[in-house]
C-alpha cells in the first residue's frame, strides 16, 4: 500500500522543504522505499537539500511532456538505497504542468513506492493545485507567527475543500524560551487555533542550518530537529511516540531569564 | 510605569487573541461590506418594533461547538441593546 503524502504550508520559508528531505530520508532510513518530488516548478530547492544537484539530468516537466522516461529522471540518493528524487524544472513556471498530469504520473508511481512526498511551493495558486492533485494526506507545515498561521488556516480550508481530510500539523522553529517569557505562541496555542493533530514539534535548531549547508537531512542525528523528525517519521507510519521536552535544549541563562520574564 | 509592564498583555496572548478574531473572519469568507449590510438590514426590521442602540449592535458568524475547524454548522450571533422596548 503505498501514500502520497503533498508537504505545505501555504506561506513561503517556514521549512516545507526542510520537512520533506528530513521526512523522506528518515523514512527511507525505517527500510521504506521512498519518492521525493519537488513541485516547485521555476524554483527548485529540494535537489539541493538532499545535496543531490549535481546528478539531475532530467526533471519533472520532461517526464510530463514525455521528453524522457519516468526512471530516467529519477536520481537514487548518495546515502540510502530505498531513497529517490524526482527533481523540479529550472527554467520553466507552473503552467508547464497541470493537476491531471500530476495524478497520471503520481498513478504509474504508486506501485513503485511505499510513500510518495510532494514538496509544495509557497502559494495558493497552479503549483499548490498540482502538488495535491494526488495526494492521500498533507502535513502542514508552520511556524508559532500570525502570518505563517494564518496561511497554514487558509491551506487546511483548501485542503478540506478537495478532499484531502486526513492533515497533520508539523510546527516548525520553536523557541522554547521565548514561550517561556510568553513571547511566542506555544505548541498547545497554535493546535487550539488550528484545531489539527499535531504530527511534530520541531525547535528552532542551528544545525538545519549547518546540515542545509553540507547538503545532508539531519534526520536521526543525535540533534533536537534530528530526534524531532525522526520521531515525525514514526507518527507517520503510525507509531504513537511522545513528544520531545524541548525545554531540555535550553541554556542555563535563558532559563533564568525565563523566571525573570514570567510574572 | 514598571505596574504598567508587570500588567502588559505578552504578545504571545496579543497574537492569540488577533489570530482567534482574524480566522472567524477568514473563514467565513463573508467580505466586512457584506456583514454591515446585514446588520443594517437586521437594525431597520427590529426598529419597526421597538428602540434599539444601533451603534453598539454588533453581528459575527461564529460555530456552535468548539470541536473541530470545520463550520458546518454556522451560526448568526447577534448581539442588539434594547433602550425601550415600548416603541409607540
Amino acid at each position: 500500500m503505498s501514500e502520497v503524502i503533498v508537504v505545505t504550508s501555504g506561506k513561503g520559508g517556514v521549512g516545507k522543504t526542510t520537512t520533506t528531505a528530513n521526512v523522506g530520508t528518515g523514512l527511507a532510513a525505517m527500510g521504506k522505499k521512498v519518492i521525493l518530488i519537488d513541485t516547485d516548478i521555476g524554483l527548485r530547492n529540494l535537489d539541493v537539500v538532499m545535496g543531490l544537484e549535481n546528478r539531475i539530468v532530467y526533471n519533472l516537466v520532461d517526464v510530463v511532456e514525455g521528453n524522457c522516461r519516468i526512471k530516467q529522471a529519477i536520481i537514487r540518493d548518495k546515502r540510502y538505497p530505498t531513497l529517490f528524487l524526482l527533481p523540479s524544472a529550472q527554467t520553466r513556471d507552473k503552467s508547464a504542468v497541470n493537476p491531471s498530469q500530476m495524478v497520471k504520473m503520481i498513478s504509474h508511481l504508486k506501485d513503485q513506492f511505499d510513500y510518495i512526498i510532494l514538496d509544495c511551493p509557497a502559494g495558493i495558486e497552479q503549483g499548490f493545485q498540482n502538488a495535491i492533485a494526488g495526494a492521500d494526506r498533507a502535513l502542514v507545515v508552520t511556524t508559532p507567527e500570525v502570518s505563517a498561521i494564518r496561511d497554514a488556516d487558509r491551506i487546511i480550508g483548501l485542503l478540506e475543500a478537495n478532499e484531502i481530510h486526513k492533515i497533520d500539523l508539523v510546527i516548525n522553529r520553536i523557541r522554547y524560551d521565548m514561550i517561556k517569557r510568553g513571547d511566542m505562541m506555544s505548541s498547545e496555542d497554535v493546535v487550539d487555533i488550528l484545531s489539527l493533530p499535531l504530527i511534530g514539534m520541531v525547535p528552532d535548531d542551528e544545525n538545519v542550518v549547518i546540515a542545509t549547508n553540507q547538503g545532508e537531512p539531519l534526520v536521526g542525528s543525535n540533534t533536537l530537529a534530528g530526534r524531532a523528525y525522526q520521531n515525525i517519521c514514526h507518527r507517520v507510519l503510525g507509531r504513537e511516540i511522545p513528544f520531545l521536552d524541548l525545554e531540555k535544549g535550553i541554556s542555563f541563562w535563558a532559563k533564568v531569564s525565563g523566571i525573570f520574564h514570567k510574572s | 510605569m514598571f505596574k504598567n509592564i508587570l500588567k502588559r498583555k505578552s504578545s504571545r496572548e496579543i497574537a492569540k487573541d488577533r489570530l482567534k478574531i482574524l480566522l472567524i473572519s477568514d473563514r467565513v469568507n463573508c467580505s466586512p461590506e457584506m456583514m454591515e449590510m446585514i446588520k443594517n438590514d437586521i437594525a431597520n426590521v427590529i426598529s419597526k418594533y421597538m428602540k434599539i442602540d444601533t451603534k453598539t449592535m454588533e453581528i459575527q458568524i461564529t460555530k456552535t461547538g468548539n470541536k473541530g475547524r470545520s463550520l458546518k454548522n454556522p451560526m448568526l450571533y447577534a448581539n442588539i441593546p434594547i433602550l425601550d422596548l415600548n416603541h409607540e
